[in-house]
């Protein structure tokens, strides 16, 4: 893609951009006890006495969570580490119940990976995936609800994360927005997360600094916390970008802290600096052994793996002949992709495909509906465009067999039977047309004949609009010259 | 009518199933001792009401012919396991008025086999000390005092003292770097650590993961292998727990021990070893001997790093084990104004003097720039003591050391307390069996010439248990110690 840089009065600057994505694992029960995972219940409803940090408790590893975490760790084209251990994160805060995190500090689980992301203008960029590792989320803290008391709920305490951390391979803040829809798409593909930015199961730190155009270093970074939409990650790299080279510019120097974006003004303040950053005092958690995986475990998780969006944009390019553009629009979503592949068997697939771009997702969209919602099922937007091809209906009446169809759901081909919309391919029935419209019109069956022969649209014209368009145009064009040069 | 509190288990099972007395009469009579030896300070809390009503439990199974292992046997809990419904304090005034909604794992095979809990006993403040002087609720005074009043050793001296004075038929205890040993050597009773994973640790309030280990405290090598039977076993809620089969332990008693090799560590014998405990270690050796045991001096060569390299990892475990201890959810808090005000004025009114020590060492050894020089290299040194171990094993069965330099000290004793060092060395021969994951066993072997009891340790092959009891049940006889 276009290079993307920062042009001010003083000079060219690019921005260098690494991610950190927690991402909650689907899972029925929390990564360490047995309590449920729902999201949305009552206040400390789903908490076990491990949850609580009750005296005694111990930590357990559920099994689920780690083959989700292999997965998506094979989804990020990753290598899966054999050996890993978790660790204690030390760090005392109320909604942490234990006073320390159980994640994995020195040996994660998933090592170095990389996907593809998709850009605007049609190209791909490789992105490094630097680790992925997994840990339990932390309780949520209330502030609002008094003036002056707090309140915990440990609903989300102990819910698996897959933390994944890129390198830092971002240069625009469209490349971090392309990766984040990229990783939500695959994470939903492998259904070991939901990807939903807005109910905080997938959450975004973005480490940002900038650079003079061309130059190699890597400057003091900022990590911008907790930033909960895509558009928000770009806004928030883009105009932190836009502070450091103010602070350079003006002579100053970036130190490494921790800011926290401000999603009402797009702005972000600091957090806390390098020199008050926590002393987390990792070390190998005593109460859970190494987790150990046999290539047997991971190539069963392979032989599980469901086609991931790269690969079927790539068949839908190669053995569907839809554009890259399409493939990589249908494929975004597994769910399209499915409804796409199921609407196209035995049809022709650029055509199903034309009509998902447009008049199918146009309708969706009107009427706000999800794809699982959809009134036009994938066999009959299959059978509509089968309808076209074989030349039982005109391109035209197909788009009012779709609106019929929007509405009530009905099988084209029955709409079609029942409302006689059928294409008239029969010569016969289509010559006593044309007779009637050059008897009933001599003034321009003369002017044809003058050499006013641009006139026989007119009559391609009158004919189908006599027929209720139901005449196949192609057949009342041959004939109508025929019968007009006769 | 003899005192039955002077039975062991063994002897009161057997009396309880010929109906000679009721599980209830025996609970009263413990009651009694319980509540008479008061003085001791052995335990935190009674249950006289909870074990009057288990005991009745207890003989209406007896009536009905459906009596369990342990049916009817008072036993004592030391406070650091977690009991349903009974306030569980870890001897700590954070958890001072802590009661549990849960049972732990082991208490919980206790009660499955039908014991009768009497109470909770003292012990030091979170199982950190070697003399139960650290507890929040006092010292526990060991039973064996004479004009002085003497420590009980610790960490399980609630227990060691409880057993010895008859206050229950047996006791819990646990062991983290000699926490059951030493106090049974103390009060001149027996103890098992058995080893890492057999026992669960789901529900005892954690000190050191990698290093704690429960066991019992009874009057008896058999006491003691009837009682780790029911306390053993795989827990899933645990993930250390080992999902190996518990033997009849009791079973190994009747062995041989013609052809067991006995291994005896060189470097537990330095220069100067009081020559009391030097002695009664040879005779010991001679006991074995006479029985058809061979003999095999052995090398454990990093010995002389355990200690370090235990107030290294202990503490370290122990700093992250502690911190939920901050107010928030249960236990003692202290108000602040801010949340970290409210930490730390809870944290400095909640924790005594040894486990905020322990905890400062903890924090320092796993700071940024420090790991490296003290935990990382205290983890390869772990390493290096069990590997002393595995070698010496490919050379003898089981290897017999005392269990402490030292016989029972005055509580307030001056060099202890001035210099916790003192006091640490106490744990010289029982700390490299925890870093290696290892049972021992201690069993009184006599008594000092002022009358106070020495301990000898068997420390055995991992999951070997069975072969310390066999060895220990010879030695027992042998010794022909005389209990209070």
């Amino acid at each position: 893609m276009a290079e993307y840089f920062i042009e001010t009065a003083k000079g060219k600057w690019e921005v260098v951009v690494g991610l950190e994505i927690h991402c909650q694992i689907i899972s029925k029960s929390k990564i360490f006890s047995g309590a449920s995972t729902e999201f949305g219940d009552d206040p400390n409803v789903n908490v076990c006495f491990v949850d609580a940090g009750m005296p005694g408790m111990l930590p357990t590893l559920n099994k689920e969570c780690v083959r989700q975490a292999v997965k998506t760790g094979l989804g990020l084209n990753a290598k899966i580490n054999k050996y890993s251990e978790f660790s204690r994160k030390n760090y005392f805060y109320a909604d942490m119940p234990t006073d320390y995190q159980i994640t994995q500090f020195r040996y994660p689980i998933v090592g170095e990976g990389e996907i593809l992301i998709d850009l605007s203008d049609g190209t791909t960029r490789k992105i490094g995936i630097e680790r992925m590792h997994i840990e339990q989320d932390a309780a949520k803290s209330i502030h609002d609800l008094s003036p002056t008391k707090s309140y915990i709920d440990l609903n989300r305490a102990g819910v698996g994360l897959m933390e994944i951390v890129t390198k830092p391979d971002f240069r625009s803040p469209e490349e971090a927005g392309a990766f984040l829809r990229k990783l939500r798409s695959i994470l939903r593909y492998l259904e070991t997360c939901d990807g939903n930015m807005d109910e905080g199961s997938m959450r975004c730190d973005a480490n940002i600094s900038v650079r003079p155009l061309g130059s190699a270093e890597l400057r003091s970074r900022c990590e911008m916390k907790n930033v909960n939409s895509v558009k928000f990650v770009m806004q928030a790299i883009e105009n932190e970008a836009k502070r450091q080279i103010e602070v350079y510019e003006n002579g100053g120097t970036i130190e490494q802290e921790t800011r926290q974006f401000d999603q009402t003004t797009g702005q972000s303040k600091a957090m806390r600096k390098k020199e008050f950053a926590h002393d987390y005092r990792y070390f190998p958690e005593p109460d859970l052994p190494p987790l150990v995986l046999t290539d047997e475990y991971i190539n069963a998780v392979k032989a599980e793996m469901v086609e991931l969006p790269d690969a079927k944009k790539q068949r839908f390019i190669e053995t569907m002949g839809l554009t890259p553009y399409d493939a990589m629009v249908l494929c975004e979503n597994k769910e399209h992709a499915a409804f796409f592949e199921k609407a196209a068997a035995g049809h022709d697939a650029k055509k199903v495909a034309n009509w998902m771009m447009s008049d199918f997702f146009a309708m969706l969209n009107k009427k706000r509906l999800d794809i699982s919602q959809s009134p036009v099922s994938a066999e009959n937007l299959g059978k509509l465009v089968e309808l076209i091809s074989k030349e039982v209906i005109s391109g035209k009446i197909a788009k009012d067999v779709f609106e019929i169809m929007a509405q009530t759901g009905e099988d084209p081909e029955k709409i079609v039977e029942e409302k006689g919309l059928k294409q008239v391919t029969d010569t016969g029935a289509i010559e006593n047309i044309i007779d009637e419209v050059i008897a009933s019109n001599p003034d321009n069956v003369s002017a044809y004949k003058n050499g006013k022969t641009n006139l026989a649209g007119w009559f391609v014209g009158q004919v189908i609009k006599m027929s209720q368009g139901k005449a196949n145009p192609a057949i009342v064009n041959k004939l109508v010259r025929e019968k007009l040069d006769k | 009518m003899t005192d039955i509190t002077r039975l062991t288990v063994a002897e009161a099972l057997n009396s309880l199933k010929n109906k000679e007395f009721s599980a209830v009469e025996l609970t009263e009579q413990y009651i009694k001792n319980m509540e008479a030896g008061r003085k001791y300070n052995a335990y935190i809390t009674e249950c006289a009401d909870v074990a009057i009503k288990q005991a009745e439990e207890a003989d209406k199974r007896y009536a009905a012919g459906t009596n369990r292992a342990l049916e009817g046997i008072p036993l004592g809990i030391k406070d650091l396991f977690c009991t349903k419904d009974i306030r569980t304090t870890a001897a700590s005034h954070i958890l001072d008025n802590f009661v549990p909604p849960y049972e732990s794992t082991v208490t919980q095979h206790l009660l499955n086999d039908g014991a009768v809990f009497l109470g909770k006993l003292n012990l030091d403040e979170f199982a950190m000390g070697g003399s139960n002087e650290t507890s929040y609720f006092g010292p526990v005074i060991n039973p064996w005092s004479k004009d002085k009043n003497l420590v009980p050793g610790g960490s399980s001296g609630g227990s060691a003292a409880a057993v010895a004075a008859h206050m229950c038929a047996a006791a819990t205890g646990t062991d983290t770097g000699g926490s059951i040993r030493e106090p049974a050597a103390f009060c001149g009773i027996t103890g098992i650590k058995p080893t890492y994973g057999r026992c669960s640790r789901w529900g005892i309030v954690a000190f050191a993961s990698s290093l704690d280990q429960a066991g019992p405290i009874a009057q008896d090598v058999r006491d003691c292998a009837l009682l780790l039977r029911s306390m053993s076993g795989f827990d899933a809620k645990d993930s250390t727990s080992c999902d190996i089969a518990v033997p009849d332990y009791e079973n190994f008693m009747n062995g041989d021990i013609r052809g067991l090799t006995i291994g005896l560590p060189k470097e537990y014998r330095p220069e100067g070893l009081n020559p009391e405990i030097a002695a009664y270690w040879d005779k010991a050796t001679e006991y074995l001997k006479a029985r058809g045991a061979n003999v095999k001096e052995i090398s454990l060569p990093h010995t002389k790093y355990a200690l370090a390299t235990y107030y290294v990892l202990a503490p370290a475990e122990a700093s992250s084990n502690l911190a939920r201890y901050d107010g928030i959810r249960y236990g003692f808090r202290a108000n602040g104004e801010h949340l970290d005000d409210l930490y730390i004025n809870t944290r400095t009114q909640g924790f005594g003097a040894e486990v905020k020590r322990r905890i400062m060492i903890g924090t320092y050894v796993l700071s940024a720039g420090y790991y490296d020089a003290y935990f990382l290299k205290a983890q390869k040194m772990r390493r290096l003591i069990h590997n002393d171990f595995l070698e010496a094993f490919k050379q003898c069965d089981v290897i017999l050391t005392p269990t402490s330099p030292i016989t029972a000290f005055p509580i307030g004793d001056e060099s202890m307390l001035q210099n916790p060092i003192n006091m640490y060395l106490n744990d010289v021969f029982t700390v490299s069996v925890n870093l290696a994951g290892l049972p021992a066993l201690s069993l009184p072997i006599g008594l000092s010439a002022n009358g106070l009891p020495y301990g000898m340790q068997l420390i055995g092959k991992p999951f070997d248990e069975g072969t310390l009891f066999n060895v220990a049940a010879k030695l027992e006889a042998d010794a022909k110690f005389e209990r209070i």
